[in-house]
């Protein structure tokens, strides 16, 4: 038996164009296949539209716009993520759904200070784990409504 | 003991029974003499005080051990019931109410009570010099048991007497080696209370319930059954080693036994039985259970449970799942042509949509939720302004979606504050008029087609169309050349306009800048209107017409461009089919004739910025909607057709999404957006 219990994430990870990133498994609700998307208009470019999640309306942010990456069609492997950060229930367009990991807290550390000249503040910290970077995100951030 | 799990269910029982005492308290204000209704309050009371005590909400205890008490003088006929008492005993209810609701929002319940408690405290006393708390006897070691009969028992049985009861004392002595006394005693009283009424035993019901006697007990029972059959009927119960049956005459026991009131609790239980007595005559011999047998309460409960909206609403979007899904089987087995498969896809659709009804049932309630408070609140009006009042509650159990009773206590609240301030006059005004001097207000529901109307109606002054005129005219809101054109109707209207308050007094009741317009927009916003009908001298009518449910709206389906548009038919006058070159210009604006109107057309396509894929047609599609007297033709593609749609909200991401008021799920399970009209008409 160990005597001190390693503090451990478990998250999800998902690819986005060449890197991955990770949320926290307790913020996701359920990970789906690529559906219909009823466009909403006058709502911020990143914000595709909403599906019928079972019955419940739920918007959907395509992430590669929403961190500026460019656009891409969608394939087999794309996903839409489902997460709920309080009352808000949003889903999350990824590349594809990797990997469910448990991150142990010592491997994850604060964002480098500088990366490319853009400031971004939905990155909670990075974890390095054999040879993948996972970019850990602030969902709370992410869902900001200014930009 | 963690008390935090019961506290939601303590809170929802603490406001049905502070309710039931509110309800009964305003029956007795009506028949003061009427001691089931204080029974009624007392047992509500008594809960509470029980229920409040096992939470630790001392001081809620100890203000309903207060009331009761004064209940209790009432019911013992030591006070006599007074509008002034029942003032206090309000007070109380009221204070009550404030430490529940400050318990709901997580407070201690904690509250000020000092001078009610005080007050109810000078009610017991004042009326009843001597001190009513129980002096219990002993009833260990008489010998001899015998049965002696207070006032109000002797009363009792003379009024059965009168009724043509026999009265019957029954001395039942148990076999040594009973082993379930209590049990015994029970089927002894059950058997008794099928043919008559226990009026008294000795010893006590609780005594006996307890096991705390020998062998032998006596029942006084009133009955029109006869010795014989009384004796045969009590035999029945096994493990009796003797049963006597004594017919008595009660006019014989007066003055012979001198009158025991001292075991008051014993005397409580009595005059429930006489009420119940009383009742059963009325009813034709109905049995209630509701006797000595057991003190505890009896009171008709309901088989219902508590279930959060929530999970409603979770089971009607999976239900609605399932019906997407059932389309998709039902589109399937036509195709394939397999009998059996047809058969079982048919059954699952009939038993689907029986579903749907049950689903849709649940989430409607009486309105009576939201009426049941108004008599108190009329009451109180009523002697603050000196108006005498009678308030008529008709259709209170017309049931109407959830959602709208949340909204729609607060405008009704309103009108009905409106009608008695403005409505109703004082009596003498009245007498003057040659009406009665209690003026009526008449609270009615009903459903009609897919609406249900609530009507306010009170037979007073009515609206003077002059004075109305004069006051808008004033303040405004219209112009004098306006004014002589308006049709009675119309000035009614005038009064529900914005800044309007016709009372040349602004009284603390209604009229206090908040007027009647926000009345008016609550229920406009609740997809419902409002209007009003009035007769001067004689009365007014406010009708008010709500949709039956919020959730499901009937709205025309349109197409623009590769999407889905839901608009609700509330705000649809007609759909037209515009040729390109009937469309007019003026301001930049493209406008149309619409029946002699001119109505502005707004594109869709553009509002919405519509990816453009398909040519435009030479005729034009445009849905006129209107917002009050304002109208506009939105421009669409192409009409659908109209549907019944259930209304979803967008989530609380998109919580301000311009001109769009939620969204619905289509039968092919993709979601269209209901447009917002108002916001498209400035």
């Amino acid at each position: 038996m160990m005597e001190v219990q390693e503090a451990e994430l478990k998250v999800i990870v998902f690819q986005l164009k060449d890197e991955e990133y990770a949320i926290p498994v307790q913020q996701v609700r359920s990970i789906e296949k690529v559906q219909h998307i009823t466009r909403v208009p006058r709502t911020p470019h990143f914000v595709k539209g909403v599906i019928n999640l079972r019955g419940v309306v739920t918007p959907i942010i395509d992430l590669r716009e929403r961190f500026g990456i460019e656009a891409a069609p969608f394939s087999e492997q794309t996903r839409i993520i489902i997460v709920a950060v309080d009352e808000v229930e949003v889903g999350f367009i990824v590349d594809a759904a990797n990997d469910v990991l448990d991150i142990p807290a010592h491997s994850i550390e604060p964002t480098p200070e500088v990366i490319e000249a853009v400031e971004v503040d939905y990155i909670h910290g990075v974890a390095k784990i054999d040879k993948r970077l996972l970019i850990l995100l602030d969902l709370e951030k992410v869902l900001e409504k200014h930009s | 003991m963690d008390m935090s799990q019961y506290l939601e269910v303590f809170v929802d029982e603490s406001k049905e029974h502070l309710q039931t005492i509110n309800e009964q308290l305003l029956e007795l204000e009506k028949s003061p003499d009427d001691i089931s209704i204080v029974n009624e309050i007392f047992r509500s009371a008594h809960t509470l005080k029980g229920m409040s005590a096992t939470m630790g909400f001392e001081d809620l205890a100890n203000l309903t051990h207060k009331m009761e008490n004064v209940l209790d003088g009432i019911r013992n006929h030591k006070i006599t019931v007074t509008p002034e008492i029942l003032d206090v005993v309000f007070r109380a209810v009221d204070d009550l109410e404030a430490m529940v609701n400050s318990i709901a929002e997580g407070g201690d319940g904690k509250r000020d009570v000092e001078e009610v408690v005080e007050q109810l405290k000078r009610i017991e006393q004042g009326e009843s010099p001597v001190a009513t708390k129980t002096e219990r006897t002993t009833h260990s070691s008489n010998a001899t048991l015998t049965q002696t009969y207070g006032e109000f028992e002797y009363n009792v049985l003379q009024q059965s007497k009168e009724q043509g009861f026999f009265t019957y004392e029954i001395r039942v002595k148990l076999r040594a080696d009973c082993l379930l006394k209590a049990a015994r005693v029970f089927m002894v009283f059950e058997t008794l209370n099928q043919v008559g009424e226990v009026i008294k035993s000795n010893p006590p019901a609780e005594l006996l319930e307890e096991e705390q006697f020998d062998q032998e007990f006596i029942v006084t029972v009133v009955s029109k059954e006869s010795e014989d059959e009384l004796y045969r009927r009590v035999m029945k119960v096994s493990e009796l080693e003797e049963v006597t049956v004594t017919r008595f005459d009660i006019d014989e026991l007066k003055g012979t036994n001198e009158h025991d009131i001292s075991e008051s609790e014993v005397h409580q239980q009595k005059m429930e039985v006489a009420a119940t007595l009383q009742k059963e005559e009325k009813k034709g011999k109905k049995h209630e259970q509701e006797t000595s047998t057991t003190h505890k309460q009896t009171t008709a409960v309901n088989k219902t449970i508590r279930v959060n909206i929530e999970r409603l609403d979770i089971l009607m979007n999976l239900f609605e799942e399932l019906v997407i899904d059932r389309g998709r089987l039902e589109q399937i087995s036509r195709e394939l042509n397999n009998p059996e498969l047809h058969e079982t896809v048919e059954r699952m659709s009939r038993i689907s949509s029986d579903l749907q009804n049950i689903i849709l049932n649940m989430r409607m309630v009486p309105v009576e939720t939201v009426f049941n408070r108004f008599p108190r609140m009329v009451r109180q009006l009523a002697r603050d302004l000196g108006k005498k009042i009678h308030l008529e509650i008709i259709g209170a159990e017309t049931e109407l979606d959830r959602t709208v009773i949340d909204e729609i206590g607060d405008p009704l609240v309103h009108l009905l504050r409106n009608a008695i301030d403005h409505g109703i006059e004082t009596p003498d005004v009245r007498r003057a008029k040659g009406k009665p001097e209690e003026g009526t207000v008449k609270l009615k529901a009903y459903h009609s087609g897919n609406h249900v109307f609530i009507e306010i109606e009170d037979d007073g002054a009515g609206i003077n169309r002059e004075k109305v005129l004069q006051k808008a005219i004033n303040k405004g809101i219209i112009s004098k050349q306006n004014a002589a054109n308006l049709t009675d109707k119309q000035v009614y209207e005038l009064i529900f306009a914005s800044g309007f308050s016709t009372a040349d007094k602004i009284s603390d009741i209604s009229g206090r800048g908040v007027g009647l317009d926000v009345v008016k927009s609550t229920i406009e916003s609740l997809g419902g209107s409002v209007t009003i009908d009035s007769q001067e001298g004689v009365g007014s009518i406010f009708s008010i017409q709500l949709p039956l449910t919020l959730s499901i709206i009937s709205v025309m389906l349109v197409e623009i461009q590769d999407e889905k548009y839901a608009i609700p038919l509330s705000s649809i006058i007609e759909t037209a089919m515009i040729k390109k070159e009937d469309i007019l210009h003026a301001h930049n604006q493209k406008v149309i004739d619409f029946r002699g109107k001119v109505v502005p057309l707004l594109f869709l396509r553009d509002i919405f910025e519509v990816p453009v894929s398909k040519e435009e047609s030479d005729t034009l599609s445009v849905v006129i909607v209107r917002k009050g007297e304002k109208m506009a033709g939105l421009v669409v593609d192409s009409f659908i057709g109209q549907q019944e749609v259930v209304l979803k909200s967008l989530g609380n991401y998109l919580t301000s999404v311009f001109a769009i008021s939620g969204a619905t799920i289509l039968g092919d399970g993709q979601v269209a957006l209901i447009i917002d009209c108002n916001a498209l008409i400035k």
